[in-house]
């Protein structure tokens, strides 16, 4: 059997339809994106340019003007936090929960060096934001609430619609990290009523180095990248072409019935795992991504299943700290008030459209075997 | 670069030399814990006239370096006295697995620190301890600090869950900072008792909690 990749949630395989189309835009159409006084070559590349954003802009509800190329969701991450404090006079509170990807803590918590106060916003067990307590502690100095849409680890969905609703009592701003739902859950900005969501083109078989942020209209923000008038005269630098095609295209093949494909073949390997003793889901079962599978198994540790797994065939990932580069469990199970023997025994199988329903019976066995032999040297198990 | 671990590593981690448990055994000793990731328990069986190492056998949770180290150390240990086993260092562990990844290092020292431990714990029981020193609180809180809080990961002294050490009369009483409903409550008093019983003059430990 061929190498049976779950790891889609870290990045995905570039769909062969958009590496195709990807390449005339390295080899036929490569010149700059121009003006509209420019040469052939310069008009056809910013027309491709313009039909990508689109593409996207149609998909998600974005009017003109309001969708900004980047180089992936971490720069966006960077353009919506940094962009907005830095252009904020007053307010000096910044909001975001504990299960935020590192491009949004770390930006937030640079800030921290600049007068701005980050507060943590608490949640549960499945990684939902504790609504009661956002309401109580925003006020009119709150500048911004960054929670993503959709957690990468743990598949956890937020109610965003609740958050914005509480922001728009006081005129925070919102930014919801959408990095990892673009393509795999519908969005549309206006019904959300965020001011800025962060989109990635790598984890729907798209390309990685390329991104975007929407920004509505009218939303305080400082230009990110200084360099020429590109992006809106909000982001410097050669435009990405065949990166922004790419992700059109990806972005076009990631159909409902695709989704719900990947969805049944999430739920199967879910049912199957979770039919092995003493084995929790991690996040939430109701509001969860597509595409995502998290669980902890008691009383082993998650490097050595993941290594099990690799030498199997197998490419699945953990929260243990022996598994990562800071040995710190990760930050995100530990925000859901998970235990440390709980993340290092959590294992994530995140799915892509690449992956077949004949391989899930594989990876259960496969995965019931390693956790039995695991099991079988733990001193944990049996008690104690 | 590839996979950061050893062939031999990798070789130990998926067939690992004497796994599992001993019943009765003559010693054994836990170093390590879940809560920082890894932990490993020996048991040894040890010949009473010979004071060779006859059997001994390992079980661990955690990452593959764990697991192999823990097995090389068995294998090293196998058939030497104890005096022997005693010197055996984590160097030489991780060497006899052709090299650990800098951060994998803490886990050859936890296997070694475990056989040592459970020497040790023998030596104490079998009255083979040659400076008969009376175990005084620098002693116990020393073998305290091989003792991890379940809730941060540190070491209890380190972390201040145990406040208060004392030593009287062979009985030693530690006080420690959580209530005795705590849902680790059980785990930290078996824990500190395993780690401390062992002492030769040693007769009851007794660990108290905070009244709730």
């Amino acid at each position: 059997m061929n190498y049976v990749y779950l790891d889609n949630g870290a990045s995905t395989r570039v769909d062969p339809i958009v590496l195709k189309e990807m390449i005339k835009y390295m080899d036929e159409v490569y010149g700059v994106a121009s003006s509209q006084f420019s040469h052939q070559p310069g008009i056809m590349a910013r027309d491709s340019l313009e039909k990508a954003r689109e593409i996207i802009k149609a998909g998600l509800n974005i009017r003109e003007g309001e969708l900004v190329f980047t180089s992936g969701g971490t720069e966006a991450n960077n353009m919506a936090i940094k962009g907005v404090a830095f252009k904020s006079e007053k307010r000096r509170k910044i909001l975001v929960s504990g299960v935020e990807h590192y491009s949004v803590l770390h930006s937030a918590r640079s800030l921290e060096t600049h007068g701005f106060e980050v507060i943590t916003i608490p949640v549960d067990g499945d990684g939902v934001i504790d609504l009661e307590w956002l309401e109580k502690n925003i006020d009119d100095n709150t500048l911004l609430v960054s929670v993503q849409h959709s957690n990468h680890e743990v598949g956890t969905v937020q109610p965003i619609e609740e958050i914005v609703k509480f922001a728009k009592r006081v005129g925070a701003i919102v930014h919801t990290d959408a990095a990892y739902s673009f393509g795999w859950i519908p969005i549309d900005v206006e019904k959300l009523g965020v001011d800025l969501l962060t989109i990635t083109g790598h984890k729907i078989h798209g390309p990685k180095g390329i991104g975007g942020l929407y920004i509505k209209k009218g939303t305080p923000i400082k230009k990110w990248m200084d360099g020429g008038y590109n992006e809106f005269d909000m982001r410097g630098g050669t435009e990405n072409i065949p990166g922004a095609v790419g992700m059109a295209k990806a972005f076009e093949l990631m159909t409902e019935e695709e989704v719900e494909r990947v969805r049944s073949m999430r739920d199967y390997l879910k049912e199957k795992l979770l039919s092995i003793e003493d084995t929790h889901l991690n996040g939430s079962e109701k509001n969860r991504h597509p595409a995502n599978l998290n669980v902890t198994f008691d009383y082993i540790e998650g490097e050595s299943v993941v290594l099990h797994l690799d030498m199997r065939g197998i490419g699945v990932i953990t929260g243990s700290a022996c598994f990562s580069r800071s040995l710190e469990p990760s930050h995100i199970l530990m925000a859901m008030g998970k235990t440390h023997e709980h993340a290092h025994g959590s294992v994530r199988y995140s799915f892509g459209r690449f992956n077949k329903k004949e391989e899930l019976d594989y990876v259960f066995e496969q995965t019931e075997v390693v956790v039995r032999k695991l099991r079988e040297m733990s001193p944990l198990k049996g008690g104690k | 670069m590839g996979i950061p671990y050893s062939q031999k590593v990798i070789e130990h981690f998926v067939n690992p030399r004497n796994v599992g448990k001993i019943e009765n055994p003559d010693a054994k000793a836990t170093e390590g814990s879940p809560a920082c990731g890894d932990m490993v328990r020996i048991y040894l069986k040890i010949d009473e006239k010979t004071k060779r190492i006859e059997d001994i056998k390992f079980e661990s949770y955690g990452c593959a370096s764990n697991i192999a180290t823990a097995s090389i150390t068995t294998e090293l240990a196998k058939g030497k006295t104890i005096d022997e086993a005693k010197k055996i260092t984590w160097k030489e562990a991780a060497d006899a697995l052709g090299g650990l990844p800098p951060v994998k290092v803490h886990c050859a020292v936890l296997a070694v620190d475990a056989l040592k431990t459970a020497i040790e714990n023998y030596e104490n029981q079998h009255g083979l301890i040659v400076n008969k020193k009376p175990t005084d609180e620098k002693k116990v809180r020393e073998r305290l600090e091989h003792v991890i809080d379940p809730r941060t990961g540190l070491d209890v002294i380190r972390s201040k869950l145990v406040q208060e050490i004392d030593v009287k009369d062979g009985i030693v009483t530690i006080k420690v900072d959580m209530e005795k409903e705590h849902q680790f409550a059980g785990n930290v008093e078996s824990e500190l008792k395993e780690r401390i019983e062992p002492l030769w003059d040693v007769k009851e430990v007794r660990v108290v909690f905070n009244k709730s």
